[in-house]
């Protein structure tokens, strides 16, 4: 994956370094749910702890995180994801928008989808807290369209095979061990923790996308590929 | 001034660490291999037996294995730590396919916090295994296990020994943790040439079965560690076989504190399931605890089959195991013959005393891994029935099992007593039986199965038709592999497969018949040449409509 330092978008505090990566995927338009899952669920299953139990003297202790693994339909590929039912819901529910966006905006297929895991800065009133993120993920998406149903099955075994190398990939930057938020007090961890989940506490993370439309308005594109496609008889 | 050396208690709770990581790092590859899905709860009360805050369940057999590879030692500089997974097929063929190594390197960072930063990157590097165990090629492989092979496991502690993984082996490194006492890396090596045995191994490619051929092992580096079958059955009820608590089970239950590094404080408590809740001290305490952890898998997990110790050669050791030729995750058809309909595995002769309902496993003997069937047995199947009298002289020896081995193509026995129902192919009976159409590939299209009666085939073979005279009505059409979606398992009279069969040549629909058609093709040729003309005219007009498309 490409990795570059991007600023945080924010004015009068310094800017914190934030790294990102980017990795990159080919897929079928079936595909995209179960490959977009295996990626994110990788990258959340290093990017989460157990529940805190904060204890006096201000010391805690760590819940445990179970993990299970997830056979995909469409690719042949399994990936292990955290035991946690909202987070997998959380993040299908994410996804599933991602790819009727997608579907539905008529562009030649071509997307990305963003999860960045940010950390929360208390500014006084009138300012509102900020969000400063710390990593940042983003797959490109390019959907294929394929023919016939032998072109499916190689596309089935190649997708699995490339999302092996993006988990290699992002194992290989966790392992990099660079720069983590400093394990909060029990006033702070909100700032640096996602505390709304029952079994599990990933970073707080956010996860946003967006379809590339190379071509201007959408409209103009479906309406020019529809009689190109016609005309090509 | 930083104190540079590691305080005895640092050096205690490192010590321990590296210590429960390599067990979990063990557990972790040989579940991975296990041939199915793993799942574990998280819990947000911490257990207070959850090392590295990773759910992560204690095989005792594996746990013991470990230990007696490492035999109180710990990782460290050209003594590491590794686990060899091999595939080995009912032939007898082994081959290795990955090594998992733990090593040490001698690079320190002294000043990294052992309780806590330490701990938290192992933790992360367990989760990371957890990732790329999925995604080497002997994932793929270990979850068909069951058929025609199965996934082997061995660890041993010294010097990493890659020879045996063949050319061009890849390595994939998945994570590396420093400590004050040196660098931990956990890496993979793994055969490549695999890759494209995916999927479609052993059912018709003679030049991948080649390969294995050409591996058949006698191990170059003699060791004395056995290899083990990565699925294996916790005995039933025998307690534990291997006593899941030794000396020092200990749990962990960190505290960790966000104050300053000087106050942070470790802590590791005592935990009984009939005490009271584990009381936090400040030291560490090595516990005396008789854990009697038992180790409930859960019930999906079918597939176990006891590792019985078996009378062991230094190579073997632990005998393969095979689940009755079927699928593992379906114990229930490891049933007699004759019910159900389905394919029933175990011949009319099962072992002393079992049921035929019940399913029992048990080891084959030493040595003696697939003997040749009794004459009176069926001869197209090849059945090892062990006897339970004593012999299997492992602690597993409650259990039988009725081991069918299926004839593969490599098998060196008169051609004629290979019978095409043993094929794992759905449907076998439906296959040509030509030998011509395939180039003799005995894979693709195994000769004639002998008339002999047995209820293995009586069972696989319809009503009313006998085995080999149903292909003939389909000689133009060579089936070779047929399996329709959801019925692979499943040869009964009358299902997809069979019914696809039946109704894949309907008659041609009368609109499609000859003379309508010529009919309307002359009718539009007539009509070209005035659409002609028209387009001609209005050419002007679709040249600019096309310009604009550009």
């Amino acid at each position: 994956p490409h990795r570059t330092r991007c600023c945080a978008p924010s004015g009068a505090t310094p800017a914190m370094n934030c790294r990102a990566e980017v990795l990159e995927v080919s897929v079928e338009g079936r595909q995209v749910e179960e490959a977009m899952l295996a990626v994110l669920h990788t990258i959340l299953l290093h990017r989460s702890t157990g529940k805190f139990h904060y204890k006096k003297e201000g010391t805690y202790s760590i819940g445990t995180v179970g993990t299970q693994d997830v056979d995909c339909d469409f690719i042949d590929f399994a990936y292990v994801r955290v035991s946690s039912e909202e987070l997998d819901r959380a993040l299908r529910k994410a996804v599933g928008e991602f790819k009727d966006a997608l579907r539905n905006s008529g562009s030649d297929g071509m997307g990305q989808i963003s999860l960045e895991f940010y950390q929360k800065k208390k500014s006084r009133w009138p300012f509102s807290d900020e969000c400063i993120p710390w990593e940042l993920w983003t797959i490109k998406v390019n959907v294929v369209n394929l023919a016939n149903e032998q072109e499916r099955q190689i596309c089935r075994e190649k997708v699995g095979e490339k999302l092996c190398e993006k988990i290699i990939n992002i194992v290989e930057v966790m392992n990099r061990h660079e720069y983590l938020p400093k394990m909060p007090t029990q006033s702070e961890v909100d700032n640096v923790f996602d505390t709304s989940l029952k079994d599990v506490q990933p970073y707080l993370y956010k996860i946003s996308y967006q379809i590339t439309d190379s071509l201007g308005t959408s409209v103009t594109t479906t309406m020019r590929r529809l009689i190109k496609d016609t005309l090509a008889l | 001034a930083m104190d540079t050396d590691l305080s005895s208690q640092d050096r205690k709770d490192l010590d321990k660490f590296i210590k429960f990581f390599a067990l979990k790092t063990v557990q972790v590859i040989v579940q991975a291999r296990l041939g199915e899905k793993i799942c574990t709860r998280s819990s947000s009360s911490p257990t207070g037996s959850d090392w590295f805050n990773l759910a992560i369940k204690d095989i005792p057999e594996v746990t013991h294995e470990a230990k007696k590879a490492l035999a109180g030692q710990l990782p460290a500089v050209g003594r590491s730590m590794c686990v060899e997974i091999s595939l080995k097929t009912s032939e007898g063929d082994s081959m290795e396919l990955e090594i998992w190594c733990l090593e040490m390197n001698e690079k320190c960072d002294k000043e990294i916090k052992v309780s806590y930063t330490v701990y938290n990157r192992l933790s992360l590097l367990l989760k990371s295994l957890l990732a790329i165990t999925r995604v080497t090629p002997a994932y793929r492989l270990s979850r068909k296990q069951g058929h025609e092979y199965v996934i082997l496991y061995r660890i041993y502690f010294g010097e990493v020994q890659l020879s045996g993984l063949g050319e061009g082996f890849q390595t994939v490194r998945v994570g590396t943790v420093g400590t004050p006492v040196g660098t931990i890396t956990l890496s993979c090596a793994y055969r490549i040439n695999l890759a494209f045995m995916s999927t479609r191994q052993f059912e018709r490619t003679p030049p991948i079965m080649g390969i294995i051929i050409d591996h058949f092992v006698d191990r170059p580096y003699p060791s004395s560690s056995p290899m083990h079958p990565c699925n294996y059955r916790a005995g039933e009820d025998n307690g534990a076989v291997y006593p899941s608590v030794e000396d020092s089970q200990e749990v962990c239950t960190t505290s960790f504190s966000t104050s300053p590094p000087s106050q942070s404080v470790f802590t590791v408590t005592k935990a009984h399931f009939q005490t009271p809740p584990p009381v936090v001290t400040d030291t560490l305490k090595v516990p005396v605890m008789g854990l009697a952890f038992s180790h409930q898998l859960s019930s999906s997990r079918l597939s176990y089959q006891p590792a019985a110790l078996g009378v062991g050669s230094a190579d073997m050791g632990y005998p393969v195991l095979f689940a009755g030729g079927l699928n593992a995750a379906h114990p229930h058809q490891l049933i007699g013959p004759g019910k159900e309909g389905g394919v029933p595995p175990i011949p009319s002769q099962p072992a002393h005393g079992t049921q035929a309902d019940q399913e029992r496993m048990c080891t084959p003997l030493d040595g003696v891994h697939y003997s040749a069937a009794t004459p009176s047995s069926s001869e197209d199947t090849e059945t090892v029935s062990n006897s339970s009298e004593g012999k299997c002289g492992s602690p597993h020896d409650l259990l039988e099992t009725i081991f069918i081995r299926k004839v593969g193509a490599f098998v060196n026995k008169p051609i004629n007593q290979v019978t095409m129902a043993n094929l794992d192919i759905p449907f076998a009976m439906f296959a040509p039986k030509n030998i011509e159409l395939e180039d003799n590939d005995p894979m693709v299209n195994p000769p004639e199965s002998p008339e002999t009666e047995s209820p293995l085939q009586g069972s696989l073979h319809s009503e009313g038709s006998s085995g080999s005279s149903t292909g003939n009505t389909h000689d133009d059409f060579v089936m070779i592999d047929f399996k329709p979606a959801f019925s692979k398992d499943d040869i009964l009279p009358m299902d997809l497969g069979t019914f696809y069969r039946e109704f894949q040549n309907p008659p041609q629909l009368s609109s499609l018949s000859i003379d309508i058609g010529a009919q309307s093709m002359a009718e539009d040729l007539d009509s070209l040449p005035e659409k002609l003309a028209v387009h001609e005219k209005n050419v002007k007009e679709f040249d600019a409509f096309v310009e604009t498309l550009q």
